[in-house]
């Protein structure tokens, strides 16, 4: 049977580290001694609660504990002396969870003086608490080099003075799109593997999940992380039926749709009147075009002169290579492959795509319903030269064995 | 409240091919930059043209090589300086993007231990 106490601490690890680490960061002056004395409160509730029980509300227990560990730690060895202070003045110090703590901890890690990558690896040991190791091996880097990039960031922000706190008014859209972005990243990281076998890490994903849904319940206010957490769950939706029994991959035109999840379908869609209110920002118009493809009951269903429209939009104000190349896509069934080829086309010449797999791809597919064989098998041949994720590659594969 | 460096990078050859105006023009904006925020600021002055600069690396053996030019070798180089206060980065960059850089940009580092 499993260990009912020890069950109780794992899941008080998944669903209270951030708020604890917030509150703890705060009063602790500094990230990692804050981490130390968060650990430490983990270790003592399997030991304490085994003895007396679970208690009622076991991230108040855990943020107690670890809080007060912390200020013993600071009187003890004066940390703030050793190091440039990282928080506010700590006299006004108050023991306990305050709503915002988590949404300092959040824009901490997602400061722009840090680089994305440190930024997304901050966020996954802090907010998420995954070790160095778990996140070294969803991102296929040795630990040690995980490792390094976490110390360095912690130093910047300790050394350069990245405040923790909520940014002002005026730069706060701008950090937010920086948090929505890291979020957005380790949830497409998971969604499609960079490389190996498997064509998703589905603890990634998960992570990503959990944190759109954090970051929907701390901006309340915010339509793109309402338009976040809509597109990743609508994405989210469609996962059953992305592989086959044989972990093979299944475009979404031969999807079996009943495998789709209609909890994450209706959770996900009632959140897009709100991400297209008011401010609509960038996810909040991809979550529209996740939405039209949930509600098509056949995949000739699709409303593709709607979805056309969506990435007119998000071209017009996020011009991307890669919105371009998912524009051609909707084109091709709006207007006939032979215009999107020649849309494509245009795009080729753009460096940042060249050596994108689906760019290749794409084509392959325009010239394969054009009934161009030949052409179609040498761009699938390209195709599978640049991915690097095995179910994919066995994708392209099937298309070339099959003649094209 | 910490100290740090705000190095103005410049590309000298766009400074070499623009009108003089837009010199005196960059000269009055540095002026409004520190009237504007002469609580932080703490120092700073404009450089020379990169090509009075001298380098002096150590040979390893006691003595020292004189060289002829800046220190590394950049398209962008450092055209001047300020040393500004702040109570965080935050703080600091949003001082830093007042700074007039035109040709270039600007770098900002803390002074270790708060200078």
């Amino acid at each position: 049977m499993a260990d009912p106490v020890a069950q109780a601490v794992a899941e008080a690890h998944s669903s209270e580290w951030a708020s604890v680490l917030a509150a703890t960061a705060r009063v602790a002056a500094d990230l990692d001694l804050a981490e130390d004395c968060v650990q430490d409160a983990y270790a003592k509730a399997l030991v304490h609660w085994r003895e007396q029980g679970v208690p009622r509300r076991p991230g108040a227990w855990l943020t107690t504990v670890a809080t007060r560990r912390a200020l013993e730690l600071r009187r003890r060895a004066d940390v703030a002396r050793r190091k440039l202070p990282l928080l506010m003045p700590v006299d006004d110090v108050e023991v306990g969870t305050f709503p915002d703590d988590r949404l300092r901890l959040v824009f901490t890690c997602c400061h722009p003086a840090l680089a994305q990558e440190a930024q997304i690896a901050l966020t996954l040991r802090l907010v998420c608490g995954l070790s160095s190791a778990e996140i070294a091996k969803a991102f296929l880097v040795k630990e040690a080099t995980m490792q390094a990039r976490i110390t360095r960031a912690k130093q910047k922000i300790s050394r350069s003075g990245i405040p923790y706190r909520i940014p002002r008014a005026a730069e706060l859209p701008e950090r937010i799109d920086a948090v929505l972005d890291v979020v957005h990243l380790v949830y497409t990281a998971g969604h499609t593997a960079m490389a190996g076998r498997e064509l998703t890490r589905p603890d990634l994903a998960r992570r990503g999940i959990d944190l759109a849904r954090m970051m929907r319940l701390l901006l309340p206010d915010s339509a793109d992380a309402a338009g976040l957490l809509a597109l990743l769950l609508l994405t989210q939706a469609r996962e059953p039926a992305r592989v086959d029994g044989a972990e093979r991959l299944v475009l979404m035109e031969t999807q079996d749709r009943s495998l789709w999840d209609p909890s994450l379908i209706a959770e996900g869609l009632a959140l897009v009147p709100e991400a297209l209110a008011g401010r609509t920002g960038r996810f909040g118009v991809m979550a529209a075009i996740a939405a039209v493809h949930v509600e098509a009951e056949r995949w000739e269903d699709t409303d593709w002169v709607e979805i056309l429209g969506l990435y007119d939009v998000l071209l017009a104000r996020w011009p991307s290579p890669v919105v371009a190349l998912n524009r051609v896509v909707a084109l091709a069934y709006v207007s006939g492959p032979e215009v999107a080829l020649a849309a494509l086309d245009e795009l080729a010449a753009d460096p940042a795509l060249a050596t994108y797999p689906y760019l290749a791809s794409t084509r392959a597919e325009l010239l394969r319903r054009l009934g161009r064989t030949e052409e179609a098998r040498a761009a699938y041949e390209e195709a599978l030269a640049f991915t690097s994720n095995s179910a994919e590659a066995e994708f392209l594969q099937g298309r070339i064995t099959e003649g094209a | 409240m910490g100290k740090y460096l705000v190095m103005i990078y410049d590309d000298e050859a766009k400074w070499d091919a623009a009108d003089p105006s837009v010199m005196e023009q960059n000269h009055k904006n540095h002026q409004a930059f520190v009237e504007a925020n002469g609580s932080a600021v703490r120092g700073g002055g404009q450089l020379d043209d990169s090509t009075t600069a001298t380098s002096i690396r150590s040979d390893g053996n006691g003595g020292y090589v004189v060289t002829d030019g800046v220190f590394a070798e950049t398209k962008e180089v450092m055209g001047g300086y300020y040393i500004i206060e702040a109570a965080d980065l935050d703080e600091a960059l949003a001082i830093a993007k007042q700074v007039p850089s035109p040709m270039g940009g600007v770098e900002v580092r803390p002074l270790v231990n708060g200078g």
